[in-house]
């Protein structure tokens, strides 16, 4: 999964601009070919005369969309390292809304009046002035309803999460949806705007099979599993894991947890009937068959300095946490090296209400008893990280994220 | 970009030597060229945005942009108002620049792209479009609204028609779909009233 490419690490910054302004070079250019610099196409939309604005919005999200999900399939591009807008639900649609009446009195969006204003179409400057002015005002009034605009937040929520659906059945949908659209939105424009579809182009009926094609082609590859995504990138990654540079010490796990630069997330990927026994403090508990649906929000909490430990019993099944993690791309994630067995036998040697039982060994298995499941109000839950100064081999690297936290119009 | 659009560059082999070509008025006035059609106009639309998702990570965004900028001019005339509102420090708290993004040269590329795409199609003509049934100056008056609704309304949203509907519909974000249908929904609940603009 060698896409999308970590610019600013391979070519710089200067670089990553210019490929940036290339980018929306061309999307300006094609905006304007389109005929978005003109007003009057954009507002016939709303009164059915001429729905440009719908065709080249449709087909341009469809197909991105059917290219994308192909790439992701194909392993070419990973899904979780593109930016997939953030739902704030009411925020987007009240938003929207008033976007929406904008857009019928002014004649534009944003991207659409930078175009008209280059072409030197006057209402497009006036507009890109009074899009200035509100985006200033917002930026001031912001504060009066800040709760509101950070709230009713989902995350990375997509529409296959939504309808339980897998990603080919909904791309397959969204095209189905789209190709809907456009065959009502001409009836449209026959019946209000006395357009002759006889004089329509006959490639659109091609195009239009090519797409459900690409889409068909997605429905069958399907999104890669993340056992597929580990065996393409096993030979990348396996040999950090087997040199043992991702399996931290007890002792550098808890003086990472006292590190205010470090955002330390312990997963703890034991069952539940273990954790409610004993955990590490702040420990949270995903068992391993409930973490593939944790992904994308340990995706959303991300920060640049957040580092996952993933922690069971022994390693057997934090190793494989990790592995899926890896096959994610969820960034900076380690090992508890031992897991909580030697967590315990680390810090928990004067704890007496431990107990210590012969080593049974097999998969997973504790090797200690506790009198009552306490959780972490055990003192060896949450030994003090200023009395136990224990030497370690650091291994925790921070790694440098993509930039993809500014997103879309962010 | 390979654009179906044939230049027809009816007296370029002139020999008026002197003048500098961007001088001669034949430059600023091309032929001018009908649009794309919209599908064709969509696909190579649908390219780019798949280009850019594909190399960089990032969709396409416009508001964020403009955004950056006013911050910017904030930042300059007024840094501490700046460095007391919680939502423009993200941006331009301290020492950070809010013009280091991405979405910077995004737009910054995006006027240049228009324009030279404009020039080309003889497109570059200094107009205001408009209904037949209202004055120059209203139509700049309403200009200035709707683009107010629209800036402030692209900020609640955290996107635009590019960095929301376009990116976000691509991604197959619920948000952005929500978003989208609700765009249209404003617009079409107003449309017949300000029919008047158009019309």
């Amino acid at each position: 999964m060698p896409f999308p490419l970590p610019l600013e690490s391979l070519i710089g910054k200067p670089l990553m601009f210019a490929v940036f302004g290339l980018i929306g070079f061309a999307f300006g250019f094609v905006l304007e070919i389109s005929g978005f610099g003109n007003s009057k196409k954009l507002a016939a939309q709303f009164y059915f005369k001429d729905l440009t604005v719908l065709k080249v919005m449709f087909t341009a999200i469809i197909v991105a969309m059917v290219l994308i999900f192909s790439a992701v399939g194909l392993g070419w591009l990973d899904y979780n390292a593109i930016w997939v807008n953030p739902t704030y639900l009411w925020p987007g649609i009240v938003g929207g809304l008033i976007m929406g009446v904008g857009f019928i009195i002014g004649g534009f969006c944003p991207g659409t009046s930078l175009v008209a204003a280059a072409t030197a179409k006057l209402d497009g400057v006036w507009f890109v002035l009074g899009g200035l002015f509100g985006i200033f005002l917002f930026g001031e009034t912001e504060q009066y309803f800040d709760q509101w605009w950070n709230g009713s937040y989902y995350g990375r929520l997509t529409l296959m999460d939504v309808f339980g659906l897998p990603t080919g059945v909904v791309v397959v949908g969204v095209v189905l949806m789209a190709l809907f659209m456009f065959w009502g939105g001409e009836q449209l424009e026959r019946i209000f705007g006395g357009r002759n579809l006889a004089q329509e182009p006959k490639w659109r009926y091609g195009a239009a099979a090519a797409l459900v094609a690409v889409a068909a082609v997605v429905l069958v590859i399907g999104s890669p599993t993340p056992a597929r995504k580990w065996t393409w990138l096993a030979p990348q990654k396996e040999p950090a894991l087997l040199a043992r540079q991702v399996q931290i010490s007890a002792a550098e796990l808890l003086a990472s947890q006292a590190d205010d630069a470090l955002r330390v997330v312990t997963l703890d990927v034991r069952p539940e009937r273990d954790y409610n026994l004993f955990h590490i403090r702040s420990a949270q508990n995903i068992p391993l068959a409930e973490l593939p649906a944790a992904i994308p929000e340990l995706h959303a909490r991300q920060a640049l300095n957040t580092v996952f430990v993933v922690v069971s019993n022994d390693e057997q099944a934090a190793t494989e946490a990790w592995k899926l993690l890896t096959a994610e791309s969820v960034p900076n994630a380690y090992i508890l090296e031992g897991g909580v067995n030697q967590w315990i036998a680390t810090f928990g040697g004067e704890d007496p209400a431990i107990r210590a039982t012969p080593a049974a060994g097999g998969y997973e298995t504790i090797n200690y008893v506790f009198p009552a499941a306490l959780g972490d109000r055990y003192e060896a839950a949450a030994p003090n990280p200023h009395e136990w100064d224990l030497e370690y081999l650091p291994k925790i690297k921070l790694q440098l994220q993509r930039d993809k936290s500014g997103g879309g119009c962010g | 970009m390979s654009v179906a659009v044939q230049p027809q560059t009816g007296s370029q082999s002139d020999k008026e030597g002197r003048t500098s070509f961007w001088k001669r008025p034949d430059f600023w006035k091309r032929p001018e060229q009908p649009y794309v059609h919209p599908y064709l106009g969509g696909i190579l639309l649908g390219i780019v945005l798949f280009l850019a998702f594909f190399i960089t990570g990032n969709g396409l965004g416009a508001s964020g942009g403009l955004n950056r900028l006013v911050v910017a001019v904030e930042d300059m005339v007024a840094p501490q108002h700046v460095d007391r509102t919680a939502y423009l420090l993200k941006m331009a708290g301290g020492d950070k620049n809010p013009l280091d993004d991405w979405v910077v040269p995004v737009v910054f590329g995006a006027l240049a792209g228009g324009f030279v795409s404009g020039w080309w199609s003889g497109r570059l003509k200094r107009e205001t479009n408009k209904g037949p049934n209202i004055s120059v100056r209203s139509r700049w008056m309403f200009a200035f609204i709707g683009g107010g609704l629209m800036g402030y309304g692209a900020r609640m949203a955290r996107g635009c028609t590019s960095g929301q509907a376009l990116s976000g519909g691509a991604t197959l974000s619920a948000g952005s779909w929500a978003f989208m249908f609700a765009v249209f929904a404003g617009a079409y609940a107003i449309a017949f009233f300000v029919r008047k603009l158009w019309n």
